[in-house]
């Protein structure tokens, strides 16, 4: 086994308990030294230090139990991160029981979900933990036996002396374990050593999932525990202006009605504090149904809002516009911000004085609606105040930022809050903004009970925090000999920009340019599965597709000579992304579709690739048209993530994305008129289904040895443009806005 | 109005005083905590709440109490004692479930597609499914687990 030692383990603390049954508890916890920037900035949260826990508990009859860390919302960490431990400890994975850590920062101090992070942050992290317990567990029994250490060796929860052939379990050593030192010096297994990681292992949820047992946070009661609905503006941009609950009052079941407001009106906003409507009604009743029924008996005057400002996702202050606002007048508007200069992000060599002298320029526009992140579970959780203290059981992607929140509004202190973590039918990054515990505690406040908080799907829908609506328009500009000589990209939304001005193709041509603005909206928006870059891959991909067919280029082997620039030569040195990744997978993709073969001639086929979190993904989507049915034959992704720690989970993952996004590239709009949303259910948002997914989904990863990058997000974005280029292909229509399954129409 | 109602859900009586207007899904997981039928949409357009009426499957947000007398109900607690059934253990077997929130409504469907169709066609599965949503994205792998219970 090659050893190399972490580069962690001098900053490491570790802490061991022994258990009252005589085994052993492992914690370990430090300041992680790589930190992803990069990434941190995907999510517009501020680098902190960042640091990851874990237990590690064994029982005397060498059962063990390992806590998984992260908030579970099916990217299925459950299951990886304990295998990091697993690995590193040498125990078989089948002796090993996973538990859902509640929050609880001492011990586990990064329970984030987002931005695919999880693995990336815990692959050196959980190692440690379960290589520290190893290595104690192997000191105990050199005790015990009184051997050297070099001459015992560990396999499958054993500790074994090979000359004299004795062998006991780990549960054995436990205890004397507990007791020792933890070790200075932490050594990690090389690459070539993994037994379990990289090997494909089943959801440890899955038995429990398929049995309907009630996991989630909207199936969680408890003696005496009420439910409560919010009744809340039908527009943005409208606010609470008086209300009359006496019938609703009346009506069977129901024990209060009464107004909250979710941030006190001087409160400091803070990233992930974005909520939809602050003032709502709150209805208290015995059951679901008698509140549903309650809500529809209160008389409610709403009125406009005016213009106020607050603390954005990007910890500016923005303004938030008085007004109904309607997706046809934010379409107009976009065309508007367009033609007006814009902020410039980034400038190479001459682009103006190129774009003057351009023998041809091509230049388009793509647009995209707001979309709602329809979480299959609606919004809920369950709070208890009692004196000073809560108690939640929440589905919450990140308790940790909601913590300072609650402190704030319910002005008590933050030992005083208990968050118990429950797996979360879906997050796609709706379930980072926690107003609804605030909104759960102050109701169970105000109500004296235990109450569980329940969004309907049409509270979801219509007062969601939504992928906002963007715009990018892009230029071309080309030289008598059809070559590349300048590339212009100008790109806004409501209300914030998609713009990642230095990624590709930024540094793979000489004169560049990029601009930003934004269109304040009272629309709020959030993080949604690949946050801008969900929008920028549809139309760069798509954009780069038809500059390639004007330079009678192939469209694959026109990115890979961008890329060769970038790679060789590269313009500029703020480029963040690696060429040689990107070219990985798009050598990988060309492969495995066997691209550019006379076999596949005659497929109506689309290719698009893209960067983003920190991983790099492509596609080649085949399809066929039949008047407004779209028919996906096949989609092939090729994904360079690292390491994979679990290929089951992450073929998985990379399947959902290619269905999640040609669902959304086809169907996906979020649309208001007058501040209302136009859908408000799933008989009127437009999901994909079962007879609209693709036939048949290849998933290749690149082998290599890179530490593991994102996973969840990266093969989400390129979809899109797969999906445009291949439409073209079959229809031989360029599609600039999304959704596209309406335009096949009439 | 509250009634007194008798229904016989997973081969057991239940007496339950509700509101002759409440769908069968409040009735299951307010009144009875059987909390594996979920809540999605409560319009019929999810498939998240699925139940068999008889040996079809039936949105329960959909069934008002009061015409629920005399069906036999079976919901996924009650699909088998272990979660042995062909459909449940096709659906480990092939690693489903991503958050896995739509799965009690898919299996359901699934159940009853194959109780009626042994032997469907991937069409026919595609089409008898489309009414379950999935916002994961798992419907490639809940094609073959189905196609993997045929064959059991
Ligand atoms: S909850 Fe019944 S179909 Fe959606
Ligand atoms: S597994 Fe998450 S909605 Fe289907």
């Amino acid at each position: 086994m090659k050893k190399t030692n972490s580069n962690l383990s001098r900053r490491s603390f570790l802490k061991v308990t022994s258990l009252s049954g005589g085994g052993m508890m492992l914690g370990i916890s430090w300041f992680a030294s790589a930190k992803p920037e990069d990434s941190l900035a995907e999510l517009n949260i501020e680098p902190v230090w960042q640091e990851v826990t874990s237990f590690v508990k064994i029982n005397t009859d060498n059962s063990i139990k390992i806590f998984s860390p992260n908030p579970e919302f099916g990217q299925n960490v459950m299951t990886s991160l304990p295998m990091l431990i697993a690995e590193e400890l040498d125990v078989d994975w089948k002796q090993v029981e996973v538990e859902q850590g509640n929050y609880d920062p001492k011990a586990f101090p990064r329970q984030f979900t987002g931005g695919s992070q999880s693995i990336r942050m815990a692959w050196k992290q959980l190692r440690t933990v379960g290589s520290a317990a190893r290595q104690m567990i192997l000191t105990a029994a050199s005790q015990a036996w009184n051997l050297p250490v070099s001459e015992l060796s560990t396999s499958n929860g054993m500790v074994t002396h090979a000359f004299s052939g004795k062998s006991e379990t780990y549960g054995t050593f436990a205890a004397a374990a507990a007791k020792l030192p933890v070790p200075k010096d932490i050594v990690l297994k090389g690459n070539e050593s993994f037994r379990l990681v990289g090997s494909p292992q089943k959801n440890v949820v899955g038995p429990k999932i398929v049995q309907g047992k009630p996991l989630f946070g909207l199936d969680y009661r408890e003696p005496g525990m009420l439910i409560a609905m919010t009744e809340r503006p039908p527009a943005f941009g409208m606010q609470l202006k008086s209300f009359d609950a006496t019938a609703a009052k009346k009506m069977p079941g129901i024990v209060d009605v009464f107004a909250i407001k979710v941030y006190q009106d001087d409160h400091k906003f803070a990233g992930f504090d974005t909520r939809s409507f602050n003032e709502v009604i709150a209805v208290v009743g015995k059951s679901t149904w008698d509140v549903m029924n309650a809500r529809k008996k209160i008389k409610v005057d709403w009125e406009v809002a005016s213009e106020k400002k607050e603390m954005g996702m990007n910890h500016r202050e923005n303004i938030v516009p008085s007004g109904l606002e309607s997706t046809k007048k934010h379409y107009a508007q976009m065309l508007e911000m367009d033609k007006k200069p814009g902020k410039i992000e980034r400038r190479d060599g001459e682009p103006e004085k190129a774009f003057a002298e351009a023998k041809h320029v091509i230049e388009r526009t793509y647009t995209a609606p707001f979309l709602a992140h329809n979480i299959m579970e609606p919004t809920n959780t369950f709070a208890h105040f009692v004196g000073d203290k809560v108690r939640f059981v929440a589905p919450i992607q990140i308790p940790d930022m909601m913590v300072p929140s609650i402190v704030a509004r319910l002005g008590i202190p933050r030992e005083n809050i208990s968050i118990e973590l429950v797996r979360m039918g879906g997050g796609f990054g709706r379930r980072a903004y926690g107003h609804y515990m605030i909104e759960a505690a102050l109701i169970s406040k105000q109500a004296n009970a235990p109450i569980k908080l329940i969004y309907t799907r049409e509270d979801d829908v219509s007062g969601g925090i939504y992928r906002p609506s963007y715009q990018l328009t892009y230029r071309a500009a080309f030289n008598e000999n059809k070559q590349l000589i300048a590339f212009h990209a100008k790109g806004g939304g409501v209300p914030e920009s998609p713009l990642h001005a230095n990624r590709f193709p930024a540094g793979a041509i000489d004169n560049y340019l990029a601009e930003s603005w934004v269109i304040p909206s009272n629309i709020t928006i959030g993080a949604f599965r690949a946050p801008r870059s969900n929008f920028n891959a549809a139309a760069e991909q798509s954009f780069l597709d038809e500059i390639s067919e004007y330079m009678d280029k192939d469209p694959i082997a026109f990115r890979l000579e961008l890329l060769q620039r970038a790679k060789d030569n590269p313009v500029g040195k703020t480029n963040d992304y690696d060429p040689s990744r990107y070219m990985g997978v798009l050598a990988l993709v060309r492969d495995k579709s066997g691209w550019g073969k006379s076999e596949n001639a005659g497929k109506k086929r689309g290719v698009s690739a893209y960067f983003c979190h920190n991983s790099y993904a492509a596609q080649v989507i085949d399809l066929r048209v039949n008047g407004e049915q779209v028919t996906v034959d096949q989609v092939t992704t090729a994904l360079d993530c690292g390491v994979v720690v679990n290929p089951e989970g992450a073929k998985n993952m990379a399947e959902g994305a290619a269905i999640d996004g040609i669902g959304n590239a086809l169907f996906g709009q979020l649309t208001l008129t007058d501040g209302r949303t136009d859908q408000r259910n799933f008989d009127t948002y437009r999901m994909i289904r079962h007879n609209e997914a693709p036939k048949k989904i290849d998933v290749h990863f690149v082998k290599n040895e890179i530490d593991p990058t994102g996973l969840g997000e990266p093969p989400f974005p390129p979809v899109f443009a797969a999906v445009a280029n291949a439409l073209y292909k079959a229809t031989g229509k360029r599609f600039y806005q999304q959704p596209f399954q309406p335009q096949l129409i009439g | 109005m509250i009634k007194k109602y008798s229904l016989n859900i997973n081969k057991k009586v239940h007496q339950v005083e509700a509101d002759e207007n409440i769908p069968l899904l409040w009735v299951l997981r307010d009144n009875l905590g059987m909390e594996g039928t979920k809540y999605g949409c409560g319009v019929g357009s999810c498939g998240a709440c699925t139940v068999h009426l008889n040996g079809q499957a039936f949105r329960s947000c959909l069934l008002p109490i009061s015409a629920l007398a005399g069906t036999e109900i079976t919901t996924i607690e009650g699909l088998s004692a272990n979660g042995d059934h062909p459909v449940q253990k096709a659906w480990v077997d092939l690693d489903v479930a991503q958050c896995g929130y739509c799965q009690s409504g898919q299996i359901m469907s699934a159940s009853a597609l194959l109780k009626n169709n042994p032997n469907p066609t991937e069409e026919e599965i595609e089409n008898f499914m489309s009414g379950n949503i999935c916002r994961c994205g798992t419907y490639s792998r809940i094609k073959k687990a189905i196609q993997l219970a045929a064959t059991k």
